[in-house]
């Protein structure tokens, strides 16, 4: 399965792009201003709490959510917080990359 | 445009908003602008910050930077009254779709309705977008 990873802020339509064409059992992983989306409460909970519930599984890049004055307990429950060594992890697992740059 | 105010010695003092619409550390819009408010501040204008949008993202407290490499700048943004910096505007639709209010922020702030930072950007005399 592939590793998405999406690193623009939910106000371009990186996310959107990469929720309508990842699939069931690949992950999905939020980094640099990806991550203001795995926060609970904003207009967008719904809409990753919808990709989790369709079998994606949902990471977020904890370094880039701290740097933002996020702590990894405002995640939406169901999210993984990955550290940097998970994000190579999380590579050497899926058989590519597709950046939504 | 608004009326300018004469000063008698230093000349016409203008309307100068900065308009900041992007998260910080992502691009470096965030970095930049604090840098153009910083060095205009030197020319005694009356100068406002409006954050929109992503913008509000910049005033969050407790940004821990250490694990990106990268310089927290948000303390800037309290230096910024020194530099007679103090009127600062923050969106208030912005924040609610990000489950934000002002006591998240790390300056105090006057939260405006659409309509009121509409009013507030049509008053200016110059808008500087970042």
């Amino acid at each position: 399965m592939l590793l998405h990873t999406v690193n623009k802020s939910f106000e371009r339509n990186s996310l959107d792009a990469c929720l309508r064409l990842a699939k069931a059992g690949s992950t999905v992983l939020l980094i640099e201003d990806g991550v203001y989306a795995a926060v609970q409460g904003t207009c967008l909970e719904g809409k990753l709490k919808q990709a989790m519930d369709t079998g994606i599984n949902l990471c977020v890049l904890a370094p880039d959510l701290l740097a933002r004055g996020f702590a990894t307990d405002k995640v939406i429950a169901g999210i993984n917080a990955v550290d940097y060594a998970g994000f190579v992890q999380l590579a050497a697992d899926h058989s590519s990359v597709q950046s939504w740059l | 445009m608004s009326e300018e105010m004469m000063d008698d010695e230093e000349g016409v003092i203008k309307k100068f908003m900065y308009v900041n619409r992007k998260a910080p550390y992502g691009s470096i819009y965030a970095l930049e602008s604090l840098e153009v408010v910083l060095i205009g501040a030197a020319f005694d204008q009356d100068v406002s910050l409006a954050f929109i949008d992503d913008g509000v993202y910049q005033l969050m407290k407790g940004q821990r930077t250490s694990g990106i490499g990268m310089k927290d700048f948000s303390p800037t943004y309290r230096a910024l009254e020194m530099y007679d910096v103090e009127k600062l505007y923050v969106d208030q639709d912005s924040l609610a779709a990000r489950n934000l209010t002002a006591d998240d922020l790390i300056v105090p702030v006057e939260v405006l309705s659409s309509a009121e930072m509409a009013d507030l950007m049509e008053d200016q005399d110059v808008v500087l977008s970042f």
